[in-house]
């Protein structure tokens, strides 16, 4: 993997040659942004609509909070049950200054018209009787201190679940809570969340949540065709960005580490690795992901609330990241596209219902079953997940030890898992 | 003599009626119209002050005809024949025509002019001295039933004049707990109507300490206080305490009107007021020289206000720093106004001792609500504490084992429409249906993921969304109802402040009798020998002779079938519903994990934490449930930082395992 210079330094090679499904990705990921631009009805020939660009841009965030994901359990082998909430923290805050703004837009126009000029507290009173005349307030809660400022709300898309995942995660770690327990704890700290913001009084709006993210204030003359392909390339630009950083943290001598605290962490400990320090950067760094991945997300649903944040979401997160191959960071964004989309399309209504003769499936009722028991047998059958259709295709053997786990570890890969 | 006299009247009466209505025929003679003839003149002139022997009469007599005479003239049925002075019912007829009927027999005597009678008008003084006639009547009803609605009409809506009466009448009374009643509510009226005041305190005092809602109700007027302001703060009794201004107990702006509705300070004017009154002057784009444009600030309005003012254009207002100045020159007190202050005090201080003891009680009712809430989280969590705890298998479908529980009794109720059976008839049936579905499951999936944890959650994880799915699917969305045999309604009332219904005791011996049942089988069988073998050391167990196979598969439908029950008694105090296992599986999981995994009493503990807990926390905030859950989730995860292996850590060769 590395050579020995003349000057005597170890000189690693380039991450391109270190990890050829970069270029791939990256290659691919390009190809699709402007294949869709060509096809959409802002930019092109107009035969993408532009819902269905906006399904795809919120794809490709759900993407790249599966990336986030796979790199917390499939490379450091924490089953974290919470990397959904950093994704709504980040709608959230998004979509505060996004709500915000907008209504302060409306506000002014509103009160222009009036015999006196509005003072700065009669445009304020307005904006919050405007926000939260819908759980019966008309202040603003101290957590809107800074909403109207882009650049603080953008700040606080990183810093809040990033501050979030820090804290928690360096209690969390530093009483060594491993495994199972870690995960039962994440998904607490998830319920304790979703269930604090359907509080009325959070200063969120309650289970209303956020809502007309999809209008950006100040654009309303721009046509929702244009905005929502300008949100499909910041998220493939996101995704591109976080794809290569994922890269560049798992490839050289930092990947190794938290590989191998994933299998055996006890021995990386003894090797004299502050495995503490590791695993509170990938957590953390995985959150501000998973919060950018969120505030990519909800201005082109349009809308967020508590419900999206609940437990459930997380673990269907993990879902994606199995099917699509843990510890391969190409599985997991193969696998949370994959899903999501037929996930969509059986949700939708546009999945033909099957006539059993006694009995009619409808797949709106019946698809959660079948993911359900898919994944089981994904689990059980297939470790690898689609990710491992690749193994195939470029011949990769794994060493038959009678698949045997790669360490003593809860999150350690199984032998029929690994790469090499 | 007076026989005589009476025979003469009557027969002088009977003469005049015949002579006067010659078709009409009255019974002048029976008691009770003499009786109102004896005090006719005072009847018929109807005056407050004078009226009060022929009512005294009236109530006094024995007659059985009194009260229904009383009650008639408070309803002024009750005429008087101008011509002979006798009193009769009547009913209208038509505009000029009423119909007589006899006092005494409720007989019709006939149809006559309404000028030949006169109509009683008692005013409203004179009514409220009968209806206190009428209330001792009804309080000496020779049915107890009637007695007690007479207390209850009393309770209801109490008078100055039923207190008379109220004291007049129970001496004598003989059924013991209407006599009870009756002295409780004299003490009662004596607090609200009682003419001196060491009467009323006396009362006062004799409630030091009663729970009674309607004490409290008595007591609470008496303390009633209003605040005023003066330059310097009174002495006496009456002042209850000084306030200050901007203070939660008087705002600002409340301490304010108060001096401005005693003309004491100019008043205020509000923004919308001021805003307003700036408009209404506004010409040619200036306010009192003022642009229009630069009033967009609050300080540039005052300047304008006060612009306009000393045009005299509108009335001078106080600004800020004169509301300031005049507030801080006034001293705001509370001053007791609905009793004497002696009154007052008295009740204050009842109230007090009262109200320590209702926080006492309260303490207690919360106490028993945390217990049958810690007993539902044990319910919940005592099949995950064999199969997490023991087998260290980590199962997220264990909430849909205990809503396949509940659905399984649902079904039941379908087919045996008597409760008392059909539950009696679920339990078993829930639990074999539960442990079914657990062997299935380890068999087919758990089976092949021992020793990955991760991985037994996801898949378990999978399996739960699916079942629920499907149970949604089967049942619809609705909340389906689970119903209690008739003997588990209602509930265990201590006082007016602790109870505790039925089926949470119910569910509290149930979570005893699994207690119980876990530590037999677990401590006193073969199985439980078997299983704590296998779990320690499965290897070492196989070569001793036992199939880890068979055990593992018999811990796992064990623990899956007790959820399975627990879902049946979650269901008959919960509502039935697909989502009912996910409600509770963190909260389940918590309360494991918080007690140490794999010792039955840590489960035990937990559960009593994490219920004492969620109860504590609503108790201090008691409009939101969701908040309670939040704070108590967020102490949970701060309390595994300094017990990370739970209140009861296995220690040694047990921990490892």
């Amino acid at each position: 993997m590395t050579d020995v210079s003349a000057t005597g330094a170890i000189r690693r090679k380039p991450l391109v040659m270190q990890y050829p499904s970069l270029l791939i990705f990256l290659g691919c990921l390009a190809l699709f942004t402007v294949g869709v631009t060509v096809l959409s009805e802002g930019f092109g020939i107009g035969m993408i609509s532009t819902s269905f660009v906006k399904t795809l841009g919120k794809t490709l965030c759900l993407c790249l909070v599966a990336l986030a994901m796979d790199l917390v359990w499939g490379y450091c082998g924490i089953l974290s049950l919470g990397h959904m909430a950093f994704f709504g923290i980040g709608g959230y805050a998004i979509g505060m200054w996004l709500m915000y703004a907008r209504t302060e837009l409306i506000v002014i126009e509103s009160l222009a018209n009036q015999a006196l000029p509005p003072t700065a507290q009669e445009i304020s009173d307005g904006i919050a009787t405007q926000i939260f005349g819908v759980v019966g307030a008309s202040e603003f809660p101290p957590i809107w201190a800074v909403s109207h400022s882009l650049t603080l709300q953008l700040l606080a898309v990183i810093l809040v679940p990033g501050l979030l995942a820090l804290v928690f995660g360096w209690l969390a770690f530093r009483s060594r809570v491993t495994g199972v327990y870690l995960s039962i704890l994440t998904q607490a700290m998830t319920l304790a969340l979703s269930l604090y913001l359907f509080q009325n009084d959070s200063g969120l709006r309650g289970n209303n949540g956020l809502s007309g993210l999809q209008n950006l204030p100040g654009l309303d003359d721009v046509p929702q065709s244009t905005v929502s392909i300008w949100f499909f390339w910041a998220s493939a630009l996101a995704l591109g960005l976080g794809y290569l950083a994922s890269v560049a943290i798992v490839s050289g001598k930092f990947g190794s580490v938290i590989r191998a605290i994933r299998d055996d962490e006890a021995r990386v400990r003894f090797l004299g690795y502050p495995v503490e320090a590791y695993k509170l950067f990938i957590f953390t760094f995985t959150a501000i992901l998973a919060g950018i991945a969120g505030a990519l997300y909800y201005p082109q649903a349009g809308i967020i609330n508590p419900a999206e944040i609940a437990p459930i979401a997380s673990i269907y997160l993990a879902v994606w990241v199995a099917i699509g191959g843990r510890g391969r960071l190409y599985g997991a964004v193969i696998g949370a596209a994959f899903v999501s989309l037929l996930s969509t399309w059986f949700t939708g209504g546009q999945a033909p219902d099957v006539n059993l003769g006694f009995y009619t499936i409808e797949w709106v009722n019946w698809w959660t079953v079948l993911l359900g028991l898919s994944f089981v047998a994904v689990t059980l059958f297939a470790p690898k997940g689609i990710g491992g259709l690749f193994d195939l295709l470029t011949s990769k053997t794994t060493p038959d030890r009678h698949g045997a786990d790669l360490g003593p570890d809860a999150g350690a890969l199984r032998e029929k898992e690994a790469e090499t | 003599m007076s026989v005589l006299r009476r025979f003469y009247i009557g027969i002088a009466s009977v003469l005049l009626t015949v002579l006067a209505l010659p078709a009409l025929a009255q019974n002048a003679d029976a008691p009770i119209q003499q009786l109102l003839q004896e005090h006719g003149e005072i009847i018929a002139k109807s005056s407050r002050k004078t009226i009060g022997p022929a009512i005294d009469a009236l109530g006094s007599s024995s007659l059985p005809k009194a009260p229904e005479v009383l009650e008639k003239w408070q309803a002024k049925e009750l005429w008087v024949i101008k011509e002979t002075g006798l009193f009769v019912y009547t009913e209208k007829v038509d505009s000029k025509t009423e119909r007589m009927i006899d006092i005494a027999t409720g007989e019709v005597i006939g149809e006559v002019a309404k000028r030949d009678l006169k109509q009683l008008k008692p005013n409203s003084g004179i009514r409220g001295l009968i209806g206190a006639a009428l209330v001792k009547f009804q309080l000496q009803d020779p049915s107890v039933a009637a007695r007690n609605r007479a207390l209850d009409a009393i309770e209801r809506d109490a008078e100055d004049t039923h207190l008379a009466a109220l004291r007049d009448v129970m001496e004598a009374e003989e059924n013991p707990d209407i006599a009870a009643r009756m002295a409780r509510l004299e003490r009662l009226l004596t607090i609200e109507f009682g003419e001196s005041d060491e009467e009323r305190i006396d009362a006062i005092n004799h409630f030091a300490g009663d729970l009674g809602v309607d004490v409290r109700a008595a007591l609470n007027p008496l303390v009633a206080v209003r605040v005023e302001a003066a330059e310097a703060a009174p002495e006496g009794d009456d002042v209850v305490r000084v306030l200050t201004p901007g203070s939660e107990a008087l705002s600002r702006e409340a301490a304010y009107d108060i001096l401005v509705a005693a003309e004491l300070a100019k008043p205020r004017i509000s923004r919308d007021d001021k805003r307003e009154a700036l408009i209404a002057n506004i010409s040619d784009g200036t306010v009192a020289g003022v642009q229009v444009a630069s009033l967009d600030s609050e300080e540039a309005r005052d300047l304008a206000y006060a612009a306009l003012a000393r045009d005299g254009v509108v009335d001078a207002v106080a600004t800020e720093a004169e509301v300031d100045e005049t507030l801080g020159s006034f001293t705001f007190f509370e001053r007791y106004t609905a009793a004497s202050p002696a009154v007052a005090l008295a009740a204050a201080a009842v109230l007090t001792g009262i109200e320590t003891k209702v926080a006492l009680n309260q303490t207690a009712d919360l106490a028993l609500d945390a217990v049958s809430l810690a007993s539902i989280y044990f319910l919940a969590a005592i099949g995950l504490a064999i199969t997490f705890g023991v087998m260290r298998v980590i199962n997220m479908a264990h909430g849909e084992f205990i809503m396949m529980g509940a659905y399984t009794g649902f079904v039941v109720q379908q087919f045996v429409p008597d409760h008392t059976l059909s539950i009696i008839l679920a339990i078993p049936l829930a639990f074999a249906v539960t442990f079914g579905a657990g062997v299935l499951m380890e068999r087919l999936v758990i089976r092949h993921l021992y020793h990955r944890p991760l991985e037994t959650l996801l898949a378990t994880f999978g399996i739960s969304i699916a079942l629920q799915q499907i149970a949604k699917n089967i049942f619809g969305t609705q909340a389906r109802p689970l119903t209690a045999p008739g003997w588990l309604d209602g509930s265990l009332v201590f006082n007016d402040i602790v109870s505790i219904s039925y089926i949470r005791i119910a569910i509290f011996v149930l979570a005893l009798l699994f207690l119980a049942l876990f530590l037999f089988v677990m401590n006193r069988t073969r199985l439980g020998l078997e299983v704590r073998a296998v779990t320690q050391n499965p290897r070492m167990a196989a070569s001793m002779g036992i199939n880890p196979d068979k055990i593992n598969m018999l811990t796992f439908g064990f623990g899956s079938g007790i959820a399975g029950i627990a879902g049946v008694a979650i269901g008959l105090y919960a509502k039935v519903t697909s989502e009912m296992g996910a409600d509770y599986i963190v909260q389940a999981f918590m309360t494991v994990v918080v007690g140490g995994v794999g010792n039955i009493w840590g489960t035990l503990l937990g559960a009593s934490l994490v219920g004492t807990l969620q109860k504590g926390i609503e108790w201090l905030n008691p409009s939101n449930t969701l908040a309670a859950q939040t704070y108590m989730i967020l102490f949970i995860i701060l309390f595994i930082q300094f017990r990370p292996r739970g209140i009861i850590a296995l220690k040694g060769r047990a921990a490892e395992a």
